[in-house]
């Protein structure tokens, strides 16, 4: 039998029992399509944290004061005693690394902000004229905070678009004056929009130098210094320093968390694909059972087409050519019902794209490579044993029955 | 051509034995025309089945153009029967999704004959069996002596030499039943050896040589001289 023949015959009867046909096609479609959907949810939300750590600077390194006994856990959710603050003197001994390229310390609090009669409480940011390089953001208007030894400082900040919108509407703020408490700050840029990242909205914030944060909320501690490493294989050795450099100023203890981006993107990434890859293999359950619902239905149609078999046999079809007819059957379906499935797993994804629109959801190639794949060989497992009983269906017998 | 001897076939109904050919020894030559008569569960399908390569015997000798063939593998028994043997039925067994056309072309396609030659002898089948106008039909939209001439030509289509047909009547209208026994004839005329399982003794009559099975036994074989 030529192989067109053989496509062409299996195509006959997919068109001779049509509901049966789409059935399968619709069971098989769904478990292709569940598959492509849920792991490009996955994937989306592996990609957007990644994202937002990538939004944080390259080669990052957070120092935080504390030891805390899960490296790698979220900067926010530690908890644990401050036994020694950390400060600026701290954060310039750093300067001595020839791993670090530069870095930032930061103090946060929340203030008054006010511009005439409008006030509003916003996040104030304290640090130096390197964060803005260390966190790669952008200016839209004006400058960032000019550079300078840290401990001192003069009355300027910088602003987010948002805080410079609810305090100035349309009218132009740089080089307004505005007040947080009972100091006076000149407007000299205002930040590019950014939105979200990592739990940080830096639309909303106010930016001033480091001494001033200090003076406001009248403390020495620094909330975080961040580092940035010369480069991606340099950010151990500044780790290292870090530690080493830390520990000999706090007479050898070792009471600071160093956080590296790395690490802690590392294990989302891991949590995100083993989570991905569960509930990829969960929707590929789906297409198991639409393999048994395959090999139910081709069991049928070996009965149904009892008489058909046995006059084919009784032409001089041999077993062979019975069970490549059944398999032909089997894979088209498999196929017609991926194409499906696939086709519906991406109109789905676009259509929680358009309802998600900063999660970057994709279908990951894994899925798209594995959905149709198990489509298939299910489909022909289960197919084995309806084409053997096919096969060695005795003719006589199968064309004696009315 | 053919040759059957001391053919038995037993079938086991559970602790029961039902011996439906018992002893059965058969010469058939080349462009023979047969018919098998004899009451009803007296062997004359078994004896077809076999015949036609569709059965084993328990015992017995097969010889088919000189060859043994009792000891064949099912697929080379399907081969020959593709190549070399064509059946047809009371209940037509037409593919229903299949257009005449389609049904009549099945064994060409199951031997690996190429579209073309396929055409070929097609059109050929479909003239010669008066079928044009009915080749795009499904078996639904066919008579029942549309649908018999279809069967017979699907046994021709690969041009056997042994033609073997169960009660090719016995779902027909006698007007009917006579028209497609005079195909088959034609087959003989042209050469075929033919074999034909019928009830109606004027059918029976008009072959040349009529074997009467009573029990699974030969209990008489008549030749007449050829018309
Ligand atoms: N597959 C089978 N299983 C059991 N008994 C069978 C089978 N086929 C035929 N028989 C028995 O063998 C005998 C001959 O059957 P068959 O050749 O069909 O007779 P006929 O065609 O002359 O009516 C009958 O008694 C029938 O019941
Ligand atoms: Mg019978």
């Amino acid at each position: 039998m030529r192989f067109p023949d053989l496509l062409a015959f299996a195509w006959q009867v997919l068109g001779g029992y049509r509901s049966r046909t789409a059935l399968i096609l619709l069971a098989m479609g769904i478990g292709v399509a569940a598959v492509v959907a849920v792991s490009s949810i996955g994937e989306g939300a592996r990609l957007y944290v990644v994202n937002q750590f990538g939004s944080l600077g390259t080669n990052l390194i957070i120092v935080l004061p504390g030891r805390s006994e899960t490296a790698g856990g979220m900067p926010g959710v530690l908890v644990g005693k401050t036994p020694r603050d950390l400060t600026i003197d701290d954060a310039l001994a750093l300067k001595r690394s020839p791993a670090i390229l530069r870095f930032a310390p930061l103090i946060v609090g929340a203030g008054d902000v006010r511009v005439g009669s409008r006030t509003r409480e916003t996040p104030v940011l304290g640090t130096t004229a390197e964060f803005i390089r260390v966190r790669q953001m952008d200016m839209a208007q004006g400058l960032f905070l000019p550079a300078g030894d840290p401990r001192h400082s003069q009355p300027v900040c910088v602003i987010g678009t948002t805080v410079a919108a609810e305090l100035f509407g349309a009218r132009p703020a740089l080089g307004e004056w505005l007040r947080i408490g009972d100091r006076r700050f000149r407007i000299i840029g205002v930040l590019a929009k950014q939105g979200q990242s990592l739990g940080f909205n830096t639309d909303e914030i106010v930016i001033v130098p480091l001494a001033s944060a200090q003076a406001l909320f009248n403390t020495e501690a620094l909330f975080r210094v961040l580092v940035e490493a010369k480069s991606r294989e340099q950010i151990a050795y500044a780790k290292a320093d870090v530690e080493e450099i830390l520990r000999l100023r706090h007479e050898g203890e070792r009471d600071i968390t160093v956080i590296t981006q790395d690490a802690v993107l590392a294990t989302f990434d891991r949590i995100l694909r083993a989570l991905t890859l569960a509930v990829g293999g969960i929707a590929a359950i789906s297409l198991a059972v639409a393999g048994i619902l395959v090999m139910n239905v081709m069991l049928i149609a070996v009965t149904q087409r009892r008489k058909e078999i046995g006059l084919l046999k009784a032409i001089g079809a041999t077993g062979q050519q019975i069970r490549a007819a059944f398999f032909t059957e089997a894979v088209m379906l498999a196929l017609g019902g991926a194409a499906l499935g696939l086709a519906a797993g991406k109109l789905g994804q676009i259509a929680i794209g358009q309802a998600f629109p900063d999660i970057p959801f994709t279908a990951p190639w894994w899925a798209v490579l594995a959905a149709p794949l198990t489509a298939i060989v299910t489909s022909v497992l289960f197919t084995v044993l309806p084409a053997k009983r096919a096969a060695a269906l005795d003719p006589v017998m199968a064309l004696s029955k009315r | 051509m053919i040759r059957l001897t001391g053919i038995e076939r037993v079938f086991r109904v559970g602790d029961e034995e039902v011996h439906a050919l018992r002893g059965v020894s058969l010469d058939i030559a080349q462009g023979e025309y047969l018919s098998i008569m004899g009451p009803s569960g007296s062997g004359k399908s078994t004896l077809l089945n076999i015949l036609g390569l569709l059965d084993r015997p328990n015992a017995g000798r097969y010889e088919l153009n000189g060859h043994d063939v009792t000891g064949l593998a099912d697929d080379e028994l399907a081969r020959v029967r593709r190549e070399a043997i064509g059946f047809v039925f009371q209940f037509f067994h037409l593919v229903p999704r299949l257009t005449a056309g389609q049904n009549i072309e099945l064994p060409m396609v199951l031997a690996g004959i190429d579209p073309a030659e396929r055409r070929r002898r097609l059109d050929k089948l479909l003239a010669d069996y008066g079928l044009v106008p009915r080749a795009g039909h499904r078996p639904d939209q066919l008579s029942g002596g549309q649908c018999q001439r279809v069967a017979i030509a699907r046994a021709m289509s690969m041009g056997p030499t042994l033609i073997l047909a169960d009660e090719p009547t016995g779902n027909l209208d006698r007007h009917t039943g006579q028209e497609v026994m005079a195909v088959l004839e034609r087959v003989h005329h042209e050469g075929g050896t033919v074999a034909v399982v019928t009830h109606d003794p004027e059918i029976g009559k008009r072959a040349h040589r009529r074997i009467r099975l009573v029990d699974g036994e030969i209990a008489s074989d008549e030749r007449s001289g050829d018309d």
